[in-house]
C-alpha cells in the first residue's frame, strides 16, 4: 500500500494515499480536484503547473509530493473565487488578459510570488519574473499590464 | 414572403426533403425541371442548417439558448456570437446561454477554422435571431390585438406604444414555435440600433479561467474515470516488433493494455501510473525504423522542388500589349516546417457504453471528427456523440482530433469506465501535423518609371489541410497504425479564392500582367496540415519582402511604392493608417542596428485587411533581432467586439514574430528531434514586442474574418525592418541570430 501523506493546501490539511514520488501536480488535480495547475510539459519548461510552496513559486509537474509535505501549498483556487477574486485575478479579468487561458494559472501564480517579495516591480522586473512562463496565444503584453494593474491597486 | 405554412415540416421530413433536393440537383443536368426545387441560398451557415430552432430556443424561464457549430478556441467567438444574438433578439446579454460544438445538439458548421466564424455562424445567427424576433412579435401582436409594427421590445418584454399592455418572450414561447425553415427575409438591425455589437464586452470564459474553474477538457472528471497514455513509435514509419507486455501489466494501477498493430495504449487507475507504465513500455519496446525524412536546411527546399507535384496555374493576367521591363528582379524565399506548439498537449475523454461512444474533445470540428472516428472504429456515426469542450489554444489542426481516437481505442478496453488521455509534451511535438515547409520563386519587371509591369510567383508546398471528415480515407493518426491500417485521405488543396498552399499567393496589387503557379507536392514525408493562415504566411512573406526589394530597385519609399500599385481603397486605408500611427517617414533611413519595415495583406484576399509596421533592433555581435514595436492597422468591416478583435490581431503579431524569429521543426533523416521546448524555443516575455493596434470600423460593411489576418504581414514587416537596419536581405525563415550574423559578415 502506498503511504498516507498529509498535505496542507490553501490552508486546509488533507490526507492522501499516494506514492511518495508522485508529482504534486497529479495530486492537486486528481486527488484534490483542483483545476488551476495545468500539465503543460512535465519538464519544468513552460510554467503552466506553477503553485506556491511557502510563498515560493515552484513547478508542480516535477516536484514530488513528498518534498512539500511540511509546506503551505497555495494554488490559484486559494487566491480567490469568481465572486471574490484576488486583486491579481480581478486585474486579469479587467485587462481581459487571456486568450485560450491555459497558461494563465502559471502567470498569476508566478506574479503572486513576485508581488509578495516586490510589491512595486518595474515592467522589466515583471518580464524577467515571467521569463520561464510560456504563452502561445500572444497575450504577453496584457498579462504584464494586468500584473502592473494589480500591483498598483494593492499599493495605492 | 413565403407563408409559414410552407415550412411546417418536421426535422426528419426536412432533412429527407433536403436529400430529395440533392438528388434532384444531381439529376438536373439531365432533367433541368428538377432544378426548380433547389432551395434559395441562405446567408452564412443558415444555408446548410436551415431550421430556426436549430439555432435558437426561447425558454419559459426567461433565458435564450443559442446553438452554434463554431467553438471557443480562445479567440472569443462564443462571447461575440452571444452579442450578435442578444442584439437581434432584443434581450440582455446575460439571458443568453451558449451551446457550441455538440453533434447531438448544435448545427453542423464543419470546422472552426479559416477566420470564418463571425462570417458564417455570426451571419446565420443575425438572420435567424431577426426572424425569431419577428415570429415572437407576430404572436405578441395577435395576443395584444395590435399590429406588429406598433410593438417594441426591451429585454424580451414586448410593449405597445402608448398602451400599458405588455407580454414577454417567456410567456409567448411555445413548443415548436421556431420549428420551421429559416427564410432570411427579416432584415437584421442597422448598426445604429446595436447595443452590444461594436462594444468591448468582456469574455464570458475568462473569470473561470483565472480562478481555477473547470474550463477545459483537461479538467473533466467523470465517475470511475481512469487515465490513458499512448506509446507512440519513435518515427513515422516505425513498426512495433515486440515489448514486454507482462512487465507493464504488472505495474501498479495498470488496468488495460491496447495493442493493435503498431498502436500501443495503456490505461491505469491513476494518471502518474499511466505515465510510469508508458515509460516502462517505452523501455522494453523494440521498433523497426525506416529512414525516410528529407534533409534539413537548404537541401530540404531543393528536394521539395523536385518531388512529385500537381502543378496548377492559380492566376494569370495578360495584357494585349505587354510593356517591356527595363529591370528584372528574381528571388527565392523559404519557410520551414513549423509547429502549432500548444501550451497544453492535446487531450480527450471517452466513454464506451452499450456499444455507444461519447467523446469530449477540443477538436475544431466535432462533426468531421465523428465521421472519421466512425470509420476508424468501424462504428456507425449514430452511435457516436462528440462534444466540444475547450482545450489549450490550437492555432489550427494540432493533435486534438488524434487524441480523441487514441482515447476511444483505449476506452473500448475499460469495461465502460471513462478514460481521460492527455498527450505528453513529446507526443504533441513529434506527432502533430506541422505547417508545411514552402519555397517560393518570385520574379518581377520594372519599367523606367519604376512601376511593376510584370509579376510571377511560383510556389512549392505540401498540402495545408489534412483534417478529418473528408470523403475518402481517415485523417486520424492512430488509424494508420492499426493492424488493419486505414488510409489517409489523398492530399488536397483548398480551392481559390481562399486557397490552401496558394492562400494569398495572388497579389492584391494591380499589376498589368501576372502569373501565379502552385506546385502541390503530393508526398508528405513529415505530417502536415493547417497552421494558422496556411500558405498565406509564406506567400505574403515572399510578396511583401519582394515589394520592398523592388521599391529599393525603383528608388521608392516602401509605403508610396505599395500605394502606387494598389487601387483597393480599404487596402490603401490600412496601409496609411499603420504608417500614420507609426509616424512613418518617407525614405526612412535605418542604420546603427535599428530599422523599420512595413507589410500588408488582405487575408485570403477576401477577409480582414491588415498592415503592419515593425521596428527592430539588431545586435551586430550576436545577430540577434529584437522586434521592439509593432503597429498594426486592421479593417474587419463591422466590428463585433473591438477588444476581442484587437487581441486577435495583437496575438497574431506576437505569434508570428515568434515563428519568424525562432521557429523551425528539427529532424534528422529518421526522426523528428523537436520534442520539447528546449528544441523548439518560442518567443519569451522579454522578447515580445510592444504592439499597438489601430482598428478601422466600418459598421455598414459586413464583418470580415480576422483571426489569422496579422500572421502573414508581420513576417515580412520584420524582414523588411531588418533590411532597413542592416542593408541585408534575408529570405529564409526563421531569421535566427546565426543567419543574421552570417549575412552581416557577408559582403
Amino acid at each position: 500500500m502506498p503511504p498516507s501523506l498529509s498535505l496542507k493546501v490553501n490552508g486546509v490539511t488533507r490526507a492522501i494515499t499516494v506514492e511518495a514520488d508522485t508529482p504534486l501536480l497529479y495530486v492537486l488535480r486528481n486527488d484534490l480536484e483542483l483545476n488551476g495547475a495545468k500539465f503543460g510539459c512535465g519538464l519544468a519548461q513552460c510554467g503552466a503547473c506553477t503553485v506556491l510552496a511557502d510563498g515560493v513559486a515552484l513547478r508542480s509537474c516535477v516536484t514530488a509530493v513528498s518534498a512539500v509535505v511540511n509546506k503551505n501549498i497555495t494554488t490559484i483556487e486559494g487566491l480567490g473565487t469568481i465572486a471574490r477574486p484576488h486583486p491579481l485575478q480581478k486585474a486579469f479579468i479587467e485587462e481581459q488578459a487571456a486568450q485560450c487561458g491555459y497558461c494563465i494559472n502559471g502567470m498569476i501564480m508566478t506574479a503572486k510570488a513576485l508581488l509578495d517579495r516586490n510589491p512595486k516591480p518595474t515592467r522589466v522586473q515583471i518580464q524577467q519574473a515571467l521569463t520561464g512562463n510560456l504563452c502561445r496565444c500572444g497575450t504577453h503584453n496584457r498579462i504584464v499590464r494586468a500584473i502592473e494593474r494589480a500591483a498598483k491597486e494593492a499599493t495605492s | 414572403m413565403k407563408t409559414t405554412t410552407d415550412f411546417k415540416l418536421s426535422r426528419r421530413q426536412f432533412f429527407k426533403g433536403t436529400g430529395a433536393v440533392i438528388v434532384g440537383f444531381s439529376l438536373s443536368r439531365i432533367l433541368p425541371v428538377a432544378r426548380a426545387q433547389e432551395p434559395p441560398r441562405l446567408p452564412g451557415s443558415l444555408n446548410t442548417n436551415r431550421a430556426l430552432d436549430g439555432w435558437i430556443r426561447i425558454n419559459t424561464n426567461g433565458t435564450v439558448t443559442i446553438f452554434t457549430g463554431k467553438v471557443e478556441l480562445g479567440q472569443g467567438i462564443v462571447t461575440a456570437l452571444a452579442q450578435i444574438a442578444a442584439d437581434e433578439l432584443d434581450v440582455s446579454l446575460n439571458r443568453v446561454e451558449m451551446i457550441s460544438g455538440d453533434t447531438a445538439r448544435t448545427p453542423n458548421e464543419g470546422v472552426t477554422s479559416g477566420s470564418q466564424s463571425i462570417e458564417n455562424s455570426g451571419t446565420a445567427l443575425r438572420f435567424a435571431a431577426a426572424e425569431a424576433r419577428a415570429i415572437l412579435l407576430q404572436s405578441a401582436a395577435a395576443q395584444l390585438g395590435v399590429a406588429a409594427d406598433q410593438l417594441s421590445v426591451d429585454d424580451g418584454t414586448v410593449s405597445v406604444k402608448g398602451n400599458p399592455a405588455k407580454v414577454t418572450y417567456w410567456e409567448l414561447t411555445r413548443e415548436g414555435m421556431l420549428h420551421r425553415e429559416a427564410t432570411a427575409q427579416v432584415k437584421p438591425k442597422p448598426a445604429s440600433e446595436h447595443k452590444y455589437i461594436g462594444k468591448s464586452i468582456q469574455r464570458r470564459d475568462i473569470p473561470a479561467k483565472v480562478t481555477g474553474g473547470a474550463s477545459y477538457v483537461q479538467d473533466m472528471r467523470l465517475p470511475g474515470m481512469v487515465f490513458g497514455r499512448v506509446v507512440r513509435p519513435p518515427s513515422y514509419k516505425a513498426e512495433l516488433v515486440s515489448f514486454d507486455e507482462a512487465a507493464v501489466r504488472k505495474l501498479p494501477g495498470v488496468i488495460a493494455i491496447v495493442r493493435d498493430g503498431n498502436f500501443l495504449g495503456i490505461a491505469a487507475e491513476r494518471e502518474e501510473q499511466a505515465i510510469k507504465a508508458r515509460e516502462a513500455a517505452r523501455k522494453s519496446v523494440v521498433w523497426k525504423e525506416t529512414s525516410n525524412l528529407p534533409p534539413a536546411g537548404k537541401p530540404l527546399y531543393d528536394q521539395l522542388k523536385n518531388m512529385a507535384a500537381e502543378t496548377t496555374v492559380v492566376n494569370e493576367k495578360t495584357a494585349a500589349v505587354k510593356e517591356n521591363a527595363t529591370k528584372t528582379l528574381t528571388a527565392t524565399y523559404t519557410r520551414p516546417f513549423q509547429a502549432h506548439a500548444s501550451i497544453g498537449p492535446s487531450c480527450a475523454v471517452a466513454q464506451m457504453q452499450d456499444g455507444k461512444l461519447t467523446v469530449w474533445t477540443h477538436s475544431q470540428g466535432v462533426f468531421p471528427l465523428r465521421k472519421d472516428l466512425a470509420k476508424a472504429l468501424k462504428l456507425s456515426e449514430d452511435r457516436i456523440t462528440a462534444i466540444h469542450v475547450e482545450g489549450s489554444g490550437c492555432y489550427g489542426h494540432n493533435g486534438a482530433d488524434d487524441v480523441a481516437l487514441d482515447v476511444a481505442l483505449i476506452a473500448r478496453a475499460t469495461s465502460g469506465r471513462p478514460v481521460k488521455l492527455q498527450w505528453m509534451r513529446d507526443d504533441e511535438f513529434a506527432w502533430e501535423p506541422y505547417g508545411s515547409a514552402m519555397a517560393i520563386n518570385v520574379r518581377a519587371g520594372l519599367n523606367a518609371k519604376g512601376d511593376i509591369v510584370d509579376w510571377s510567383h511560383e510556389l512549392w508546398s505540401h498540402t495545408h489541410s489534412t483534417r478529418p471528415g473528408g470523403k475518402a480515407g481517415v485523417n486520424l493518426l492512430a488509424s494508420w497504425y492499426l493492424a488493419e491500417p486505414m488510409i489517409a485521405a489523398p492530399p488536397d488543396n483548398i480551392a481559390q479564392p481562399s486557397g490552401g498552399s496558394d492562400r494569398n499567393a495572388v497579389p492584391l496589387y494591380d499589376f498589368p500582367t501576372q502569373r501565379v503557379v502552385n506546385h502541390l507536392v503530393t508526398e508528405m514525408p513529415l505530417r502536415v496540415s493547417a497552421l494558422r493562415s496556411l500558405g498565406a504566411y509564406a506567400n505574403v512573406f515572399a510578396i511583401e519582402s519582394f515589394m520592398d526589394e523592388l521599391a529599393v530597385a525603383a528608388h521608392a519609399d516602401p509605403v508610396e511604392f505599395r500605394l502606387r500599385h494598389l487601387k483597393d481603397p480599404r487596402a490603401r486605408a490600412v496601409i496609411e493608417a499603420a504608417a500614420d500611427k507609426a509616424g512613418w517617414q518617407a525614405d526612412h533611413k535605418g542604420g546603427g542596428g535599428r530599422g523599420r519595415g512595413i507589410a500588408f495583406a488582405k487575408y485570403k484576399n477576401l477577409a480582414v485587411y491588415v498592415a503592419v509596421v515593425a521596428d527592430v533592433v539588431v545586435d551586430p555581435k550576436t545577430g540577434n533581432v529584437r522586434v521592439a514595436k509593432v503597429v498594426a492597422a486592421a479593417d474587419a468591416g463591422m466590428i463585433i467586439n473591438p477588444d476581442g478583435l484587437t487581441l486577435q490581431i495583437e496575438g497574431g503579431v506576437i505569434q508570428s514574430a515568434s515563428w519568424t524569429l525562432k521557429e523551425e521543426v528539427k529532424f534528422d533523416r529518421q526522426r523528428v528531434t523537436s520534442r520539447s521546448w528546449a528544441e523548439y524555443p518560442i518567443l519569451t516575455f522579454a522578447e515580445v514586442p510592444e504592439v499597438e493596434v489601430v482598428l478601422i470600423d466600418r459598421p455598414n460593411e459586413r464583418s470580415l474574418g480576422a483571426g489569422e489576418g496579422s500572421q502573414a504581414p508581420t513576417a515580412a514587416a520584420i524582414a523588411n525592418a531588418l533590411y532597413n537596419a542592416t542593408g541585408k536581405r534575408l529570405r529564409d525563415l526563421p531569421l535566427t541570430p546565426q543567419r543574421v550574423k552570417a549575412a552581416l559578415v557577408s559582403t
